[in-house]
């Protein structure tokens, strides 16, 4: 009987965390919006910040950047997805790329923007290959190819991290679709391999992730993060004017950043709306189009390489990215166009020594804590119900859908009234609400895949739910238990937000630092502080994927494949 | 003293599945044999109180007199063998025994090598489940679900994996030891020499509303 209990209680624990956060944020941003908000002195309904917010001039570029850098990024991202796993599901090739995906998806967003800005700048590695044979650079050039005024670095930096995501989205849902088979029945019509498979299956895997594209696209139109290293700067994106706005000293501007966060928020409701109806609308097209019988037979021999050129420029542009921060974190004399330093040295490293402990502590404290609460709610609730309804599943989405920068002043407020800002426990808090989703996505599918009959076996021995759960269910599921952690770990140590506004700049973690130096000029310390920021999360992935294999290399049924 | 179900009615939704009312006495093998789809598994489901929840059942189950039908499955002391053995793969061959021996239980390693040795598998106490042959897990399994001291045991197609040789030196083992005990136990199989071998009763099950379909 306790057992129920504890699950239920998890359960309801689990959808308290992840719904009553965003609504309290929501109504701590939405009353400020209108002048509410009396610790301030303002205690009168009035529109005097949206008419502040109308006033500023940046304004029109600003929901143009955040409109058209997000649709642009979530379309480029989902066709990329699409058109690789059309290409080239069910190939050896298509194996390679689903195993490049796990340090992808463990790779903080603003360190993939960092090596991409490194790689991509005038003084870059790219520049420098080309300079000066041909080019005829001498020095760099004066160009304004990272923070381009179109938003063109921003959509480019969010494309190589969301084609990861949605990837991996897609391969969870391929097996419901009957993917494969699908595809080989279009193929014996006839069909080309990527014309078969748009037209056969593609309809039904973008019913399957519809939420995850809906994340992806609040994601992309709201993130401060990536828009402070790779964004437009004047003006910069409407989030990033709300952070600047909701962190001035001048503390009546919070009014007007509130009045910003609900535009935000606005923004992405109906750019929700726009996509929504534009998938209608192409999903009654596609009726015509599948019908009509073109087979798209040689299409394949331009869309396969095109696919497999995506997939490879993505990989190769992160990792040289990476190579390129560690490399300049080492440099010590490094000229342009030589493309390699004069010198190595430990001087940044040695000098960056004493905060870096602390710092890395920190970081690591939060996301064990946010990642082990994580995991306790996601086991119990999981236990209580395995299959939630619909709207429990809309839930989930709930805080990756409702964008950060619209919701976490509002929550800031709450903290600061409760006199709990600042501390590493509320910080911790606040990564949780991410942190869940993530985990409980991960770990719901091979929870559900598990053999039932096991458990059975085990209680008609006589093993109570408890003793099941903890010495057959649990143990058997270690390798999903750590992936779901390493997730987790991963969604921590890569939140900006959370940590920068509960965190009330008093919590760092190696991300706030890294992000911090966005602005600066210093290569060499950003090199530092990315690299801390990517290695962290990808040594805890090593870690979670070799256990298993350590623990249990005596037994042969618990390896895969 | 024995297995008594009185009256037991299964329903999948309005659909009325099984319907049975039989005692099965104690080293008595009862075997039911059916069509795939006419509800036997989903009967041994409903006995271990594991019953999905599309189907509903109606009805008294009675275990050596006590009356077992609303318990949780770990207190209803029925074993059941799987199709498949399902050891549990993280556990060692001696844990797997440990697991399924009561608590209460002294010199548990004494015990497990007894049990082992029964089975003609002594000195495997700490050999990986994953490298027994199909005849070596199956022995395993029984063994398991008999030293966690059952009042009853189901066989579901327990043998249905095994090829035809082996099948029949397993039939002879799980049923000698089931005798032994004096256990009532069900079993539900394709196999019309399972049905012989066993000799005891046989029940043929049909899906009543697909018959008059036909």
């Amino acid at each position: 009987m306790g057992h129920t209990y504890i699950a239920r209680a998890g359960f309801w624990a689990a959808l308290i965390c992840l719904s009553l956060p965003v609504l309290a944020g929501l109504a701590g941003v939405i009353g400020p919006a209108f002048g509410y908000l009396p610790a301030l002195g303002g205690t009168e309904i009035s529109l005097a910040p949206w008419q502040g917010l109308l006033a500023w001039p940046g304004l029109a570029d600003a929901i143009r950047l955040s409109l058209v850098t997000g649709l642009l990024a979530t379309a480029l991202s989902l066709a990329l997805t699409l058109l690789i796993v059309a290409a080239w599901q069910g190939t050896r090739s298509f194996l390679w790329v689903t195993r490049a995906l796990a340090p992808l998806l463990a790779l903080p967003h603003a360190a993939a923007a960092f090596g991409l800005a490194f790689l991509i700048a005038p003084s870059g590695w790219i520049a420098r290959g080309l300079s000066p044979w041909a080019t005829g650079w001498e020095r760099p050039p004066d160009l304004l190819i990272v923070h381009d005024p179109l938003g063109l670095a921003l959509v480019a930096g969010l494309v190589v991290k969301e084609v990861p995501f949605l990837l991996l989205m897609t391969l969870a849902a391929l097996p419901q679709t009957d993917s494969l088979r699908s595809q080989l029945v279009a193929r014996a019509l006839g069909y080309g391999r990527v014309m078969g498979w748009m037209k056969a299956v593609a309809p039904r895997v973008i019913a399957q992730i519809r939420l995850p594209i809906y994340a992806v696209l609040a994601y992309s139109m709201s993130v401060v993060d990536v828009a402070l290293i790779l964004g437009p700067t004047r003006p910069p994106t409407l989030a990033v004017q709300i952070l600047d706005w909701t962190t001035h000293p001048d503390l009546a501007l919070r009014f007007q950043a509130a009045a910003g966060a609900v535009l935000q928020l606005g923004l992405v409701i109906a750019a929700l709306g726009l996509w929504h109806g534009a998938e209608r609308l192409i999903a009654r097209q596609s009726q015509h189009w599948a019908a009509q019988g073109a087979r798209g037979v040689a299409l394949d021999r331009v869309l396969r390489p095109l696919g497999a050129g995506a997939a490879l420029l993505i990989g190769v542009a992160v990792g040289l990215g990476l190579a390129g921060l560690l490399l300049w974190s080492f440099a010590g004399l490094w000229r342009f166009p030589a493309l390699w330093p004069e010198t190595l040295s430990l001087r940044i490293w040695t000098a960056q020594a004493a905060t870096l402990w602390p710092v890395l502590g920190m970081t690591a404290l939060i996301a064990s804590g946010a990642t082990l609460i994580a995991l306790a709610l996601s086991i119990a609730a999981l236990q209580a119900r395995p299959n939630p309804g619909r709207s429990a599943k809309a839930l989930i989405y709930l805080p990756l859908i409702v964008p950060q920068i619209a919701f976490l002043p509002g929550l800031a407020s709450f903290a600061l009234m409760l006199g709990v800002d600042g501390t590493p426990t509320a910080v911790t808090l606040a990564h949780l609400v991410f942190v869940l989703p993530y985990v409980y996505l991960t770990l719901a599918d091979p929870w559900r895949a598990w053999d039932t009959r096991a458990g059975l076996s085990a209680a008609s021995l006589g093993a109570r739910p408890m003793r099941v759960l903890w010495t057959i269910r649990l143990p058997m599921l270690t390798r999903a238990l750590l992936v779901a952690a390493a997730v987790g770990f991963a969604t921590s140590v890569a939140q900006y937000l959370p940590t920068l506004l509960i965190g009330a700049g008093r919590v760092t973690t190696v991300t706030t630092e890294a992000v911090a130096l966005a602005s600066s000029a210093n290569r060499r310390l950003i090199g530092v502080w990315a690299v801390l920021q990517m290695a962290l999360p990808m040594a805890v992935f090593a870690l979670c994927l070799a256990l298993p294999a350590l623990l249990f290399r005596d037994r042969h049924g618990m390896r895969i494949g | 003293m024995s297995l008594n179900l009185h009256d037991l009615r299964i329903w999948r939704g309005d659909r009325p599945l099984i319907s049975l009312s039989r005692s099965v006495a104690k080293g008595e093998v009862l075997t039911l044999m059916g069509p795939s789809g006419c509800g036997k598994s989903t009967l041994l489901a409903g006995l271990i109180g594991a019953l999905p929840p599309v189907f509903r059942m109606q009805g008294q189950i009675a275990l050596n007199g006590r009356d077992i039908t609303e318990l949780p499955t770990h207190a209803r002391r029925i074993s059941i063998l799987f199709q498949d053995d399902i050891l549990f793969p993280h556990l060692s061959v001696g844990a797997n025994l440990g697991f399924g021996l009561p608590r209460a239980t002294r010199e548990r390693a004494r015990v497990v090598d007894a049990a082992l040795e029964d089975a003609g598998l002594a000195g495997y106490a700490d050999r990986d489940p994953a490298t027994l042959s199909g005849g070596q897990r199956t022995r395993v399994a029984l063994m398991r679900a008999l030293l966690s001291e059952p009042e009853a045991l189901l066989l579901d197609e327990p043998f249905a994996k095994l090829d035809s040789e082996l099948r029949a030196a397993m039939r002879r083992f799980v049923f000698e030891r089931a005798r032994a005990r004096a256990l009532p136990v069900i079993m539900v199989t394709h196999d019309m020499e399972d049905a012989t071998a066993a000799g005891g009763p046989i029940i043929a099950l049909s899906s009543p509303r697909e018959d008059l379909d036909d």
